[in-house]
């Protein structure tokens, strides 16, 4: 038997140490992102900025980050706008087969990214469909689809349908229902639909690996760049990764607290 | 109150079916067929013809899955695979369950959302980053091997990185926080008062953790581990930037085969057989998947 005492000291312990091994890594990346000499590797000689200059003086990291934001804005909106438009259909419309479709529009989750990836790759080339940015949009939408829809329909409510129905009455044509009354009425759902899919595009890799080839993501380049070896170029353009993902799982927390505050 | 309630939902009812309503399904519904049904119909397709001389050609025969379970180099990868997401998910649920369990029952109320949070927070360091920071840690001049050297305990590095170990270990990293997530939020919904009755009855605190709360936290446990098993076994990144070359798994296999020789028939096999082997386990977990409960 072990007393209570030491109980509680021992959970601490885990706790610590399990908050140590999950931290580790990232203290890691960001510590030696400041590395002054040419290895991320100890003795640590920092502090210093210059790998982060290298970061923004190399057009190839640049342009990617650029595309990365490209990217996950067009499928964050294009997974939102579709997703939304489903949601609300279903949830105004009595359908038959609704299993059926909802399974539909739900079945991309159940499957890898590679297998995704795969299926458009073959796919494309098949139907002779070059790689490009666009090639990823596509792709990041049907990964981000799911979630979207999945998302926004939890939160439509029965209400919803009265209220297009006074709105209806009082002389607005269905676009207008559509764009002033139920879109409104979504607003934070629908961010934290585009900010999710957006945080997910952003971090992905190997559908962007398959479907791209010069023009292509971060995560891409990034893991071209591990070729090359260990350099604290890499450490400081993680760190920059890391902070906007951050920014955007933050976004989406924003907009869900705001919310619940209404 | 309710009159009111009635009539308009009556109304709205028979009311309008608004055309828009209706037509609004079909763009996300065209988009999955597009580029979710169709690219797996054209996959499947693809895995029955042939490559000949650089080139595809649509035939039906089946000597794409033969070649693939009569080349031993593919069936070690998906043994390989298999044994990798099996160890990742055992040891994951191992280290995970006992973390959610001190928060869900020993840390203070007011501080579990705050400690969950922060344990999640590193889930979101992008996927490519987060494995080559375990290689900083790993490598042979990394944190770890220095220190192990500056303290005199070993006179050469250790052979850490680019081993099965390191795969391993980046996999249980990243499922580790995913799986005290969903463990926790079925832990917290074990009503207290069931471990107080327990015990009034008599059970021993080891009694009543495994006849209550462990089968009641079994949904959290399925769905962390069904979740795990899934990204694990699909997953290029980890294995080829911690495992190196060690050994081949199988979503490197296929990248191999679409980089190397262009076998897009062999390639959409592979991929077959693997979600084939992901249905499976999908089926076997399917009793204790109630994702929504959780």
């Amino acid at each position: 038997m072990i007393g209570n005492r030491t109980r509680t000291t021992l959970e601490a312990c885990y706790l610590l140490l399990m908050l140590g091994f999950i931290y580790l890594p990232v203290v890691i990346l960001v510590l030696f992102s400041f590395q002054a000499g040419n290895l991320p590797v100890p003795p640590f000689d920092g502090p210093s900025l210059r790998w982060y200059r290298e970061v923004f003086e190399n057009d190839r990291l640049l342009d990617a980050l650029a595309n990365s934001l490209v990217v996950a804005g067009a499928s964050g909106l294009a997974a939102t706008v579709l997703g939304f438009l489903a949601a609300y259909s279903l949830s105004r419309h009595r359908v038959r087969f609704i299993g059926a479709v909802r399974f539909m529009l739900i079945a991309p989750v159940t499957v890898s990214y590679l297998i995704i990836g795969m299926g458009l790759l073959i796919t494309f080339n098949v139907v002779g469909v070059n790689k490009s940015l666009w090639a990823i949009c596509l792709g990041h939408t049907i990964m981000n689809l799911p979630l979207s829809f999945a998302i926004i329909f939890s939160q439509m409510s029965d209400s919803h349908k009265d209220i297009d129905a006074a709105a209806h009455d009082l002389g607005a044509n269905d676009l207008q229902t559509i764009l002033f009354v139920a879109v409104p009425m979504m607003k934070a759902p629908l961010f934290a639909s585009f900010f999710l899919a957006a945080t997910l595009s952003w971090d992905e890799f190997i559908i962007a690996f398959l479907l791209s080839r010069f023009d292509t993501t971060l995560p891409v380049i990034i893991f071209e760049m591990l070729r090359a070896g260990l350099t604290p170029e890499v450490n400081a353009v993680g760190t920059l990764v890391f902070l906007i993902s951050m920014g955007l799982v933050m976004a989406v927390a924003a907009v869900l607290v705001f919310r619940k505050e209404k | 109150m309710l009159a009111a309630d009635d009539a308009s939902s009556s109304r709205g009812g028979l009311l309008r079916n608004l055309p828009i309503a209706r037509l609004a399904l079909y763009p996300a519904l065209a988009y999955s067929f597009l580029f979710f049904v169709v690219p797996f119909l054209v996959m499947f397709c693809v895995s029955f013809w042939q490559r000949t001389r650089g080139r595809m050609e649509a035939t039906w025969v089946l000597d794409n899955y033969t070649r693939f379970f009569s080349r031993d180099y593919l069936v070690d990868a998906l043994y390989n695979s298999a044994e990798v997401t099996v160890f990742t998910t055992i040891i994951s649920v191992m280290i995970a369950y006992p973390l959610a369990y001190i928060l869900a029952f020993r840390v203070p109320q007011k501080w579990q959302k705050l400690i969950l949070l922060t344990t999640v927070l590193p889930f979101w360091t992008a996927y490519v980053v987060r494995s080559y920071s375990w290689l900083l840690v790993l490598a042979d001049n990394g944190i770890i091997n220095s220190a192990l050297v500056r303290v005199g305990l070993v006179a050469e590095p250790l052979t850490l990185a680019y081993t099965r170990g390191a795969t391993v270990l980046g996999f249980v990293h990243f499922f580790t926080m995913l799986l005290t997530l969903t463990i926790y939020s079925s832990l917290i919904q074990i009503p207290r008062n069931f471990k107080q009755a327990a015990s009034d009855l008599g059970a021993s605190p080891l009694q009543t953790f495994l006849h209550v709360t462990l089968p009641l936290s079994v949904p959290g446990v399925a769905v962390g581990a069904f979740l795990t098993f899934v990204i694990t076994i699909g997953d290029y990144i980890t294995p080829q930037i911690l495992g190196g070359n060690s050994e081949v798994l199988i979503p490197q296999a296929i990248i191999l085969q679409v980089q190397r020789s262009a076998n897009f028939p062999m390639a959409a096999v592979m991929s077959l057989v693997l979600m084939v082997l992901v249905t499976c386990v999908y089926l076997l977990f399917n009793r204790h998947l109630k994702m929504d409960r959780l």
